[in-house]
């Protein structure tokens, strides 16, 4: 395996940093051949996982602490992002496309991530926190070429 | 978050421009239903040529202001959504509930067409 390049940002739980966040990880990821639409896609899921931290993990206290570890290697991207907040009592039921605990909101967080990325696994122990980690790698040549034709 | 808003031929039209996330949803929630009872005109529309990016946050408050209006007999489209942001609105499901048009022009008459038919 080649060596990878790799990142440790963190940052506070406030709001201001969910597009702080996305941006500095769709920077990195354009450090491989990924498309446009895959960028914005990565920050999609970047949004997503660290409004989660700051709503969920800590409920709104400014004060937590999410850290993102972004790697690049073998041609992929990886993403974790953690806070040691609340934690996820029932990991399937949150995975759940349209269940929130918060009113008002789609609860549509986890799809997202899923849909943005390769793949996703959740981690988390209550009282603890939780760990999101995403990977997400570069479409072949011919797929690329296919793209620019849609 | 910036907007822009004005009223067309009785329809509340506002444009919002930069990135509809968690940092700005509040603000966009507080200030569409301020303007919502201040112009108290039966639909709106959400012109979103100039966003550049949306997440589940931004939708919510979207899908929130669809179904107040709804329920009040009224209707809320949206117009001009950029790639990343109709990427969102498909996979959420909101391309399906609510109603895109290419245009403010089209908006207009779209909505206007409804009221009188």
């Amino acid at each position: 395996m080649a060596s990878a390049n790799q990142f440790k940002l963190e940052f506070k739980s406030r709001p201001e940093n969910v597009g702080f966040a996305r941006v500095v990880v769709a920077a990195f990821a354009t450090q491989i051949d990924f498309t446009l639409s895959d960028v914005e896609d990565i920050k999609g899921a970047i949004s997503e996982a660290v409004t989660n931290a700051v709503i969920h993990g800590y409920g709104n206290d400014p004060d937590g602490t999410i850290t993102i570890h972004g790697a690049i290697y073998d041609g992929q991207l990886e993403v974790i992002v953690e806070d040691h907040g609340v934690g996820i009592e029932n990991i399937p039921q949150a995975l759940q496309p349209g269940f929130s605990t918060v009113p008002d909101r789609l609860g549509l967080g986890f799809s997202f991530m899923q849909s943005f990325m390769d793949t996703i696994e959740v981690r988390s122990q209550p009282g603890r926190g939780t760990r999101v980690i995403m990977t997400k790698r570069v479409p072949r040549r011919a797929d690329h070429a296919e793209q620019g034709l849609s | 978050m910036e907007w822009e808003t004005k009223t067309v031929d009785g329809v509340l039209v506002v444009r919002l421009k930069g990135e509809l996330d968690l940092n700005t949803c509040d603000v966009l929630r507080t200030e569409l239903e301020r303007l919502l009872k201040l112009y108290n005109t039966p639909h709106l529309i959400l012109n979103l040529s100039d966003v550049t990016f949306v997440d589940s946050s931004g939708l919510g408050v979207i899908l929130g202001r669809y179904r107040q209006l709804t329920e009040e007999k009224k209707r809320l489209v949206v117009v001009a959504l950029q790639p990343q942001v109709k990427r969102a609105f498909e996979l959420s499901g909101l391309l399906r509930v609510i109603r895109t048009y290419a245009s403010e022009d089209e908006a207009v008459a779209g909505v206007s067409k409804e009221v009188t038919a």
